[in-house]
């Protein structure tokens, strides 16, 4: 591999904190909170990026037992960045802790028990000056179906 | 006095508004003897035909790894695409790596878009490690004719700082570094 010190830029790492297991009622619904952060001086672009070719931070929930009725992602911060342009507009991004709170639904037919309920989130970082590729991150919970 | 105070306010104003962006400040071009070849790769373009680094020896090669999705690309490209036609007379050309998940489909549009001149390649994981990991994007390697990086520029750099790193290389005779150190040598 070629001798070059690239190793300083490191791609950085948002971290998601355990979330406690949740009970839930067959037929109701629930809302489950996801909290998670960003080091800083990093920042991921916002669920609704102001440009199409830019990344959205996503929740996506792939499997388990109840069923996704909505997502509420954090509001997002309207900044500038020293990369940009004095024309550019501000980027829609969020930084440090935040939320993504998701509305689930229990079907009625759910198996009674724990049972995990599983999902990816995506998200794309920079720093002031560079840029670095999109990451996905498990997010699991225990469900206590009753 | 108060007149130029007021001359000394708006000069200072003006120079924050229309600024130009930060930069990191890049690595000055390497001497002959400590220069090491660039990785040899083949990779496809947007006909996919193969295009390898060796094709470009003999011109000075500014090597540009990015992606649609990098804002701080975005920043260079402009620059880039006036690189290439200040200097392609002189045996210059640009070659974008795009390191882009989505490949072409998000490649294509953002070329158009932006109206890049300069010929794009489709980057891999495999040629990134060959670069010593390329995480951080932009990530520009500047190489001599005789085929040798000669500077590397993580992150967002100043014009300047490639214009010089340009001008350098081409004033300079081809394999005036014979002997050079192999890319896989300590």
């Amino acid at each position: 591999m070629l001798a070059v010190a690239l190793s300083a830029q490191m791609s950085p790492n948002l971290t998601v904190s355990p979330i406690p297991t949740i009970k839930v009622t067959k037929g109701a619904a629930t809302v489950v909170t996801v909290k998670a952060s960003l080091p800083a001086g990093y920042h991921a672009n916002s669920n609704k990026p102001t440009e199409s070719y830019l990344i959205p931070l996503t929740l996506k929930w792939t499997a388990g037992p109840l069923q996704m009725d909505s997502i509420a992602y954090p509001p997002p911060k309207s900044e500038r960045f020293p990369f940009q342009q004095p024309t550019d507009k501000p980027l829609s991004v969020i930084t440090g802790e935040f939320s993504i709170a998701t509305k689930f639904k229990v079907p009625a037919t759910a198996p009674s028990g724990p049972a995990a309920e599983t999902g990816v989130l995506r998200y794309q970082a920079c720093d002031n000056k560079a840029c670095y590729p999109p990451k996905n991150v498990p997010v699991n919970i225990t469900v206590s179906v009753e | 006095m108060l007149k130029l105070l007021l001359i000394a306010s708006v000069a200072v104003i003006l120079g924050l508004v229309f600024r130009a962006p930060e930069t990191r400040a890049g690595s000055p071009v390497k001497d002959n003897k400590d220069r090491k070849h660039a990785p040899e790769f083949a990779l496809k373009d947007a006909n996919g035909k193969l295009v390898h680094l060796s094709d470009y020896r003999g011109k000075v090669v500014l090597l540009d790894f990015w992606a649609t999705w990098c804002g701080p690309c975005g920043i260079e490209i402009p620059w880039f695409e006036e690189f290439e036609r200040k200097y392609k007379d002189r045996g210059f050309e640009v070659l974008g790596v795009s390191m882009d998940d989505d490949g072409w489909k998000a490649i294509n549009p953002f070329v158009t878009d932006k109206k890049i001149n300069y010929r794009i390649v489709l980057g891999d994981d495999v040629t990134g490690e060959q670069y010593g990991g390329v995480e951080a994007l932009p990530t520009t390697f500047v190489i001599d004719r005789d085929g040798r990086i000669a500077s590397v520029h993580v992150g967002l750099t100043s014009r300047k700082d490639f214009e010089d790193a340009i001008e350098k290389l081409l004033e300079a005779a081809p394999n005036a570094g014979r002997g050079a150190k192999r890319a896989d040598e300590s």
